[in-house]
C-alpha cells in the first residue's frame, strides 16, 4: 500500500518537534541561569546593592559580586583586589550577615557608590564581559548537568581502561552518575506509562501520585509482613501488591466516570489526597515500624528487593530492565491485542466503541485499573528497589511529571521510555548542578513545563523557528458537504 | 396555539426522593454512631466565647445534656426527611440539605465534646481562616468554569502569588506593593492559561498541568535562589486584623466573622460582588451564556473569545488573592509549596457549591471545619484517626460528583475547545 | 418594487469544494421565499454568508438597495437579518427572556439586567405574533416547538425584518408544522420577510409565494407554486426525473427473523418515545420505516440494537430472546447495523480504514487469535473490501476521517455486509450523499435482501422508503400507523399517515397536507 508523501513529512515533523521542544526549553532554561544569577547581572550593569545584597565586611573580605562590580573583568574567588588602597580578598558568598552596613555607611564607604539605586548597564561599553559571564555561567551548569547525569567522558574512558587492565575501583566512581539517571528514570518509564496508556483510552489519570502511593503501601506491606518465603516468590508477590493496590486505587474513578459520569480528572485529584491521608494515617497507626516515633513502616524482607548487579554505591537495580519490559508489555497489549483494540477504539470515539458491542463500562476501569498499575507498581519498584521501607514523604511529584512524559512520548510506549529517560538523567543531573553551580533542582520543573508547553502548542515552536505547515483546511458546513461538487 | 408547555423532569423526582432518603440516614448516622456510644447524664459545654480580647460581646457558654440533644437531632433529621419524601421541599432543599449536615456536624461535635467544653468559637475562627484561601481557589474555578475553561491551574497560581508577595513585598517594603503585584503574577499566569487554550487550543487540563509545574518550579527555584539565602527578602509583614465597628461586637458571629484581616474582608466584598454579577449583569449573563453554549452566544455577536479571555484573567487575578492571603494573611514568609493542594481543594468546593459563589463559599467553610477539627481531634480524644477526618472534603466531593446525593452539573461547555466558524 | 435583499453572483469555495457557484437571490417585502434543495446543496452555506458567519470568496450583498458587507453576526443583525438556526441556538439553563435578551441586554443603572422591561417585550412580541411564550420559562423544559417560537422571537426581539428560517420543520410534528406556518404567515402579514429554507416538496408548494432551487452549489431554477407542480420542483432539485426506479425483484418473503412485539422505550428526557410498537421482519424483505425525524424511530432502533434499555415488550431476533441484550450479543446473532450518524457511532475516524473495517468483528477469528490481533489476515481482508466495495482511498492505513462522506460511509457497508448476515437495520444509510453513493449503497442494500437477508429500512426521506421498500411501516409520536405492502401504499396515504392520520384511506385528504 502506498503512504501518502503528506505522511511522511508529517512523520518527521513528529520527531522533530519534541526535539526542537527540548533544545527550546533547554536555551530558554540557559536564559534563566544567566538573568538568575548575580555573578552575570553584576558583570553587565553596575548596581549600587545596598538594597539586595548586603556589603561584607569591607576589612578583610568583599563579597564576589561586589569585586565584579567594581572590577568589570572576570575576578576569581580568593583574588586579592584593591578598594580604596586597601588589599581584599573575594569571596564567593556573603559571610558575616552582621557585617551588613546601611546606605549611609556604604556612601561614606565608597564615594564612588553615587546616589540611589540606579543602573548603569554596562553591556553596551563592554559586551564582552557580560557575555564571557554569562557564558561561563550556562557552561558550568550546562556541563555539571551532563556530568551529573551521564558522566564525565574521560573519567569513564579512563575507569574502563584501567578495568580493562584489571583495575576495576575506578568504575564506581566513574559510572555513578550514570547509575543514578537510569535509577530515576525507572519510577517516571512506569508512571508515564500509566498515563499514556490512559490517554490512549480516553482517561485522564491526573492521580498517578495517589496510585503510586498506594502501591508503595501494598506493597510494603507484602514485602515486610510475609516472612521465609523464597526471593523468586517473594519478589514477584511484593511487585504484583503495588500493580493490584494501584490498579484498584485508579480503577474507582474510573468505575465512577462509567456508572455516574463524574469526571476522572477531579476524581483522580481528590483521590491523591485520600491516598495521602490513607498513608499518613497507616504508617502512624498499623503499618508504623515497630518500637519507632517516626511515620515510617519497618523494612522489607531481603527476599522481597529487587537485584542490585553492582557492589558499593551504585543503586542500579533490576526494577530498570522490569520497566523496559512493561513498556514492551504495553506496547503490545495496546497495538497487537483485541483488548488494546477496545481501549484505543473507546479512547478515539466511545460512541462508536459502544455501537461495536464493546462494554464502555469494563474499558474504562480496566484502562483505569492498568493506568493505576502501572503506577502502582512504580511504587513498588521504588520499595523494593531503592528505600526498602514506606516513609510518609514518599513521592517526588510523579503525578504532574507523568503527564509531560506521556505527552512528549506521545501516549507511545517507545517514545514514553525516550522521555522517561530524558527526564531522568535532567533529574539526576540537576543534583550535581546544585552544588556545583548553585542552581536549585528546580530549574527542571521549570524546563519540563516548557517543554509540555512547547509540545502541546507547536505553534509556538512553529512561530519561533519559521517551520511552515500545510494550513488547516477549513471546512465547509457538514450538511453541506457532498463528494459530488469536488472542484 | 397550543398552550404554554412544562416538561416535569422526573430526574428531579427521583434526586429529590434520594435528598430525602439521605436526609434520613444522616439521622440515623446520628442515632447509630453517636446515640448508641452516649450514656444518660453525659454533659457537653461549648465554649461561645473567644480566647481572647475581642470586642464581642460575652454571651454565657452552652451545655446540652448530650443524651436528650443527640436523640433530639437525629429526630429532626429524620423528620426532615419524611417530609421532604412527603412532599419535598421544592427549591429550599438545598437550603434544608444544609441544615440536616449541619446537624449531623453539631451531633458529631456533641458527641464529641461529651463529658468535656470545647470552644466552638475558636474552632470557628480557625475555620473561617483556613476556609479563605480555599474559597478564593473556588470564587476562581468559578470565573473560568462558567465562561467555559477549567482551571486546575490555581494551585499553581496561588503559589505563585504568594510567593511574589512575599519578595515584592520585602522588596518594596510594603504590603500593598506586594498585594499588587502577587494579584498581576497570577494573573500573568491566568493569561498564559487563556492564551494556550483559547489562542493554540490547547487541552485545558494540559495546559492548567503545565502551569502547575511552571509554578512549582519557579517558586522554589526562586525560593531556593534568593529567598532561603537571603532571609530579608521574606520577610513581607502581615496585614493586621481590623474588627469592624458594630457588627465584630455581635456576639459568635462578631468574632468569627467581623475581626478578620483585609484579605478576608476582600473575599466576602467579592462574594456579594460576584452574586450579582453573575445573575444580574450584563457581564455574567453572557459569560454563563459562553459557558454553556457558545455557538449560541457567537451568533448573537457576542465575542465568545474575549468573554473567556476576561474571566481567566479576573479568575487568575482571585486565585492569586488566595495565595496572598496565606503569605500576608497569616504566615508572613514564604515555604516552598506552601499552598500543599488548597487550590485542589477549591476547585473540589467549586463543585460541592455547583458552580455558585455562596454555594462555594459554604462549601469551603465546611472544608475549612473539617480541616480545623480534625487537629482537635486528638485533644478530644475522638476515638477516630484525623487522617479520616482530613479524607472527608475529598470523599464529600466524589459523592456529589457522581450525583448520588443532588447533582452537580458542570457548565456544558466546559473543557471544549471552541472553534470560530 | 425594490427587492428588500439582493444577493448577485455569490461564490464560496472551500477547499476541494466549491460551496455556492454564483447565486443571485432576491427577496422583497412581505414574501416568503423558498430556498429548496437536497442535502448538501448549498442551502445552509448561502445564508450563513449572509447571516456573516462565512465570507463570501465572491459576490455582492445589497440589503434595501444599499451594497453591505456581513463579516459577522452582528452586522446581520444590524442590517435587520435574523436567523433561526435548524440547531437551536439557545442555552438550556436560562430563561426565554435571558436567552432573548442575550447579546443585546436591557439594563438599568448602566450594568444591571432589566429582567422586567425584557420580559415585557418577549410577552409583546409574543401576541402580536401568537407565539404563546412564557417569558420565566427555564429553556430546557420547553418542548421543540415551544423552543423554536423562542428562536423567532429571538429573532424579532432585535427588530429584524429579513428572517431565516434554517430547515425549522426538521424536528416539528406535523401539528406544530401547522402552527410554524402560521406563524410565518402572520409576520409577513406584519410586513417582515422570510427566507424558508427546505427540502420537503409539500412544505414549499403550500408556504411559499415564490421558489429558488439549489443543486450541487448551483441555482438552477426559480419559480412560483402556482406555476409549478411537486414533479417538476422535485426534478429540478435532484437533477433527473425522480421516478428512478430502484432495479429490483419482487421479494421472497420467508420465515421471521425480527419480531418485536409490545415495546416501549424512554427517550434522554425519560418521556415514553415508542409505544407498544409491534411489528416483524421477515427474511428477504425490506421493510421501511417512515416517519418524521423524531416520532421514535431512532429510539426504536436503539432499543433494536442494543444501545438503549426498553421498559416493556419483547424483541427476537431468529427466534431468540434478546430484549435488552447487550450490542455485542445481539450482533453475535448475526445483525448488521448502519447508524444514523455514521461519522458519531459508525465510525472512528482517527483509525485508519482498516481498523474500521474490523471495528465490530476484531475479537473473532480470523481477525483475532486469543487476545492476539491477526494484523496479516486484518490488511489482506481490508485490501479485499476496499476492491470489492469499491472504497475511493489512498490505502488501508489512511485514516478514514480523510474520506469523503460517501466513502465513509462504504466503508461501514463494507463492514456489515462482508459477514453472514440475517438481519439488517439500516438507519437513514444515504442521508447527505450524492445520487452516485446513494444508488450504490441501494443496490447493496438489495442485494442482501436477495441473499436472505430481512431488512429493516429507517428514512425520513419518504422516496427512499418507497423506492426500496417491499413494506412500510408508519411512525409516529411513538406508535406504529400503518403497515401495508409498498405497492398498495401512496405517497399521499403516507404522507397522511406520518401526519397521524390514521383512518387516512377512509377520508378525504386534507387540505395543509397533501401537496400534489
Amino acid at each position: 500500500m502506498s503512504r501518502s508523501p503528506h505522511n511522511r513529512d508529517e512523520r518527521l515533523q513528529a520527531l522533530l518537534m519534541p526535539l526542537l521542544a527540548i533544545v527550546t526549553a533547554l536555551i530558554l532554561g540557559g536564559l534563566l541561569i544567566i538573568v538568575s544569577d548575580l555573578q552575570v547581572i553584576a558583570a553587565f550593569t553596575r548596581i549600587p546593592r545596598q538594597v539586595a545584597v548586603p556589603f561584607t565586611n569591607p576589612e578583610t573580605e568583599i563579597s564576589l559580586e561586589e569585586a565584579l562590580w567594581r572590577h568589570p573583568n572576570e575576578v576569581v574567588i580568593g583574588d586579592a583586589v584593591e578598594v580604596k588602597g586597601k588589599q581584599l580578598r573575594v569571596v564567593g558568598d556573603v559571610r558575616d550577615a552582621t557585617t551588613q552596613i546601611g546606605l549611609d555607611e556604604a556612601r561614606a564607604l565608597y564615594p564612588e557608590l553615587g546616589p540611589g539605586v540606579t543602573i548603569h548597564f554596562t553591556f553596551f561599553q563592554k559586551p564582552a564581559v557580560g557575555l564571557r559571564a554569562a557564558w561561563r555561567a550556562v557552561r558550568v551548569a550546562y556541563v555539571a548537568l551532563f556530568e551529573g547525569s551521564i558522566g564525565n567522558p574521560r573519567q569513564m574512558a579512563q575507569a574502563l581502561a584501567a578495568w580493562l587492565r584489571g583495575d576495576p575501583s575506578l568504575l564506581n566512581r566513574a559510572f555513578y552518575p550514570l547509575s543514578e539517571s537510569l535509577v530515576t528514570s525507572t519510577p517516571y518509564i512506569l508512571t508515564g506509562l500509566a498515563v499514556a496508556l490512559g490517554f490512549r483510552a480516553g482517561m485522564f489519570n491526573i492521580g498517578a501520585e495517589g496510585q503510586y502511593f498506594v502501591g508503595g503501601l501494598t506493597s510494603v506491606f507484602v514485602g515486610y509482613s510475609l516472612k521465609g518465603l523464597p526471593l523468586w516468590v517473594h519478589l514477584p508477590l511484593t511487585l504484583l501488591a503495588g500493580i493490584v493496590g494501584g490498579g484498584l486505587w485508579g480503577s474507582i474513578p474510573g468505575w465512577l466516570k462509567a456508572k455516574t459520569g463524574g469526571h476522572e480528572v477531579i476524581n483522580t485529584i481528590m483521590m491523591n489526597y485520600i491516598a495521602f491521608a490513607l498513608s499518613d494515617w497507616l504508617l502512624n497507626g498499623p503499618m508504623m515500624r515497630p518500637g519507632g516515633f517516626r511515620p515510617i513502616s519497618p523494612e522489607i524482607e531481603v527476599s522481597a528487593r529487587l537485584p542490585r548487579f553492582f557492589g558499593g554505591d551504585i543503586r542500579f537495580h533490576a526494577g530498570f530492565f522490569l520497566a523496559l519490559v512493561m513498556a514492551l508489555l504495553v506496547y503490545w497489549l495496546l497495538f497487537k491485542t483485541t483488548i488494546g483494540f477496545e481501549l484505543r477504539t473507546v479512547g478515539a470515539n466511545p460512541s462508536a466503541a459502544r455501537y461495536a458491542g464493546i462494554s464502555l463500562t469494563r474499558s474504562m476501569v480496566l484502562a483505569m485499573f492498568l493506568s493505576g498499575g502501572l503506577a502502582g507498581l512504580a511504587g513498588a519498584n521504588d520499595i523494593t528497589g531503592l528505600i526498602y521501607y514506606m516513609p510518609n514523604a514518599f513521592s517526588a511529584g510523579y503525578g504532574f511529571d507523568s503527564i509531560a512524559l506521556a505527552l512528549l512520548g506521545r501516549s507511545h510506549p517507545l517514545g514514553v521510555v525516550l522521555a522517561a529517560l530524558l527526564f531522568g538523567t535532567l533529574r539526576a543531573g540537576a543534583t550535581r548542578m546544585q552544588s556545583v553551580a548553585q542552581i536549585p533542582i528546580d530549574i527542571i520543573s521549570i524546563l519540563q513545563a516548557m517543554i509540555i508547553i512547547f509540545i502541546a502548542a507547536p505553534e509556538i515552536i512553529r512561530a519561533i523557528y519559521r517551520i511552515k505547515q500545510r494550513r488547516a483546511q477549513e471546512q465547509p458546513p457538514e450538511a453541506d458537504i457532498v463528494e459530488g461538487v469536488q472542484a | 396555539m397550543s398552550a404554554v408547555v412544562t416538561i416535569v423532569d422526573p430526574e428531579a423526582k427521583r434526586r429529590s426522593r434520594a435528598l430525602g432518603m439521605t436526609f434520613i440516614a444522616m439521622g440515623l448516622i446520628i442515632y447509630v454512631f453517636f446515640v448508641r456510644s452516649s450514656s444518660p447524664g453525659q454533659l457537653a459545654t461549648f465554649g461561645l466565647n473567644p480566647g481572647r480580647q475581642t470586642a464581642a460581646t460575652p454571651i454565657p457558654n452552652v451545655t446540652l445534656p448530650v443524651l436528650a440533644s443527640l436523640y433530639a437531632m437525629a429526630l429532626v433529621a429524620v423528620a426532615l426527611g419524611v417530609v421532604q419524601l412527603v412532599r419535598g421541599f421544592g427549591r429550599a432543599q438545598d437550603l434544608v440539605l444544609g441544615l440536616v449536615a449541619g446537624l449531623l456536624v453539631l451531633g458529631f461535635l456533641t458527641w464529641a465534646a461529651r463529658d468535656q467544653s470545647l470552644n466552638l468559637i475558636g474552632i470557628l475562627e480557625t475555620a473561617v481562616q483556613r476556609a479563605t484561601p480555599i474559597a478564593l481557589a473556588a470564587l476562581s474555578g468559578i470565573l473560568c468554569e462558567r465562561s467555559g475553561i477549567v482551571n486546575i491551574a490555581i494551585e499553581g497560581m496561588m503559589l505563585t502569588a504568594a510567593m511574589v508577595s512575599a519578595l515584592v513585598g520585602s522588596l518594596a517594603g510594603s504590603m500593598w506593593v506586594g498585594l499588587l503585584a502577587a494579584v498581576l503574577s497570577s494573573g500573568a499566569l491566568g493569561a498564559l492559561l487563556a492564551v494556550l487554550s483559547i489562542r493554540y487550543k490547547v487541552n485545558q487540563i494540559i495546559s492548567g498541568t503545565a502551569i502547575n509545574i511552571l509554578a512549582t518550579g519557579g517558586t522554589s527555584f526562586i525560593s531556593a535562589k534568593f529567598l532561603t539565602q537571603y532571609q530579608h527578602l521574606n520577610n513581607p509583614g502581615k496585614f493586621s486584623n481590623w474588627p469592624v465597628p458594630v457588627l465584630s461586637r455581635i456576639p459568635i458571629l462578631g468574632p468569627v466573622f467581623f475581626e478578620n484581616n483585609l484579605i478576608v474582608y476582600l473575599l466576602f466584598g467579592l462574594l456579594i460582588v460576584l452574586h450579582v454579577m453573575l445573575y444580574h449583569t450584563r457581564w455574567g449573563l453572557r459569560t454563563r451564556a459562553v459557558g454553556e453554549h457558545p455557538r449560541a452566544a457567537d451568533t448573537l455577536g457576542i465575542d465568545v473569545f474575549r468573554m473567556r479571555y476576561i474571566n481567566v484573567l479576573l479568575g487568575g487575578m482571585v486565585a492569586g488573592l488566595g495565595g496572598v492571603f496565606l503569605v500576608l494573611g497569616s504566615v508572613p514568609r514564604f515555604d516552598e509549596l506552601m499552598t500543599s493542594g488548597k487550590g485542589f481543594i477549591g476547585l473540589a468546593a467549586m463543585i460541592f457549591g455547583k458552580w455558585d459563589p455562596f454555594g462555594a463559599f459554604g462549601a469551603s467553610l465546611i472544608f475549612g471545619f473539617t480541616d480545623t477539627f480534625q487537629a482537635k481531634m486528638q485533644i478530644l480524644r475522638v476515638p477516630i484517626p484525623s487522617q479520616f477526618m482530613r479524607m472527608a472534603p475529598y470523599l464529600i466531593t466524589m459523592i456529589v460528583l457522581a450525583g448520588v446525593v443532588g447533582r452537580a452539573e458542570a457548565p456544558a461547555a466546559e473543557g471544549q475547545v471552541y472553534e470560530k466558524q | 418594487m425594490a427587492p428588500i435583499l439582493q444577493l448577485e453572483g455569490i461564490t464560496k469555495v472551500f477547499p476541494g469544494v466549491i460551496a455556492n457557484d454564483h447565486i443571485d437571490l432576491s427577496l422583497h417585502q412581505g414574501e416568503i421565499l423558498a430556498l429548496l434543495g437536497e442535502n448538501g446543496a448549498g442551502k445552509s452555506t448561502l445564508m450563513n454568508i449572509l447571516y456573516g458567519l462565512y465570507a463570501p470568496t465572491s459576490g455582492r450583498i445589497s440589503i434595501n438597495g444599499q451594497e453591505v458587507v456581513i463579516s459577522g453576526p452582528q452586522d446581520a443583525i444590524r442590517q435587520g437579518v435574523g436567523m433561526v438556526h435548524q440547531h437551536f441556538m439557545l442555552v438550556p439553563p436560562l430563561t426565554v427572556t435571558e436567552n432573548v435578551m442575550l447579546g443585546d441586554e436591557l439594563v438599568h443603572r448602566g450594568i444591571f439586567l432589566d429582567r422586567r422591561r425584557a420580559a415585557a417585550r418577549v410577552r409583546e412580541i409574543s401576541e402580536a405574533y401568537g407565539l404563546a411564550v412564557n417569558p420565566e420559562a427555564i429553556i430546557r423544559t420547553l418542548p421543540v416547538g415551544v423552543q423554536q417560537r423562542v428562536e423567532i422571537i429571538k429573532v424579532l426581539y432585535r427588530s429584524a425584518d429579513i428572517l431565516i428560517l434554517d430547515e425549522p420543520t426538521a424536528v416539528l410534528t406535523p401539528q406544530e408544522v401547522l402552527d410554524l406556518f402560521v406563524i410565518i404567515r402572520r409576520l409577513v402579514a406584519g410586513g417582515k420577510s422570510v427566507i424558508f429554507i427546505s427540502h420537503k416538496l409539500n412544505e414549499v408548494m403550500e408556504l411559499a409565494d415564490r421558489v429558488v432551487v439549489l443543486r450541487r452549489g448551483r441555482k438552477v431554477g426559480e419559480t412560483t407554486p402556482a406555476e409549478t407542480t411537486e414533479e417538476a420542483l422535485a426534478t429540478m432539485m435532484v437533477g433527473r426525473s425522480v421516478s428512478l426506479s430502484v432495479d429490483k425483484s419482487p421479494a421472497r418473503p420467508q420465515e421471521s427473523v425480527l419480531e418485536v412485539s409490545g415495546l416501549d422505550v424512554l427517550d434522554d428526557r425519560h418521556q415514553l418515545a415508542v409505544k407498544n410498537v409491534s411489528f416483524e421482519v421477515h427474511q428477504g424483505e425490506i421493510v421501511g420505516l417512515a416517519g418524521v425525524q423524531g416520532n421514535g424511530q431512532t429510539e426504536l432502533v436503539e432499543a433494536l440494537t442494543g444501545m438503549r434499555p426498553s421498559i416493556s415488550g419483547t424483541v427476537r431476533i431468529d427466534g431468540h430472546d434478546v430484549t435488552n441484550a447487550s450490542p455485542r450479543q445481539i450482533i453475535e446473532h448475526d445483525v448488521a447495523y448502519v447508524p444514523e450518524d455514521r461519522q458519531q457511532d459508525g465510525l472512528v475516524l482517527d483509525f485508519a480504514v482498516s481498523d474500521n473495517l474490523i471495528l465490530n468483528t476484531y475479537y473473532r477469528p480470523p481477525f483475532a487469535r486469543g487476545i492476539g490481533l491477526q494484523r496479516d489476515v486484518i490488511d489482506a481482508s481490508a485490501r479485499q473490501l476496499v476492491q470489492d466495495f469499491d472504497v475511493r482511498t489512498p490505502g488501508i492505513d489512511t485514516a478514514v476521517g480523510n474520506l469523503s462522506g460517501g466513502n465513509q460511509q462504504k466503508v461501514i457497508v463494507a463492514r456489515e455486509f462482508n459477514r453472514p448476515i440475517q438481519l439488517l437495520i439500516a438507519s437513514q444509510p444515504t442521508r447527505g450523499l450524492d445520487v452516485g453513493s446513494i444508488e450504490y449503497i441501494h443496490s447493496r442494500i438489495i442485494a442482501q435482501r436477495d441473499g436472505g437477508a430481512g431488512v429493516l429500512l429507517i428514512s425520513s426521506e419518504l422516496d427512499e422508503v418507497m423506492q426500496l421498500a417491499d413494506r412500510i411501516l408508519v411512525m409516529f409520536r411513538g406508535e406504529l400507523m400503518a403497515d401495508l405492502p409498498a405497492d398498495e401504499a401512496g405517497r399521499d396515504q403516507l404522507g397522511l399517515l406520518m401526519a397521524g392520520v390514521s383512518n387516512a384511506q377512509a377520508q378525504p385528504q386534507p387540505e395543509e397536507v397533501s401537496g400534489s
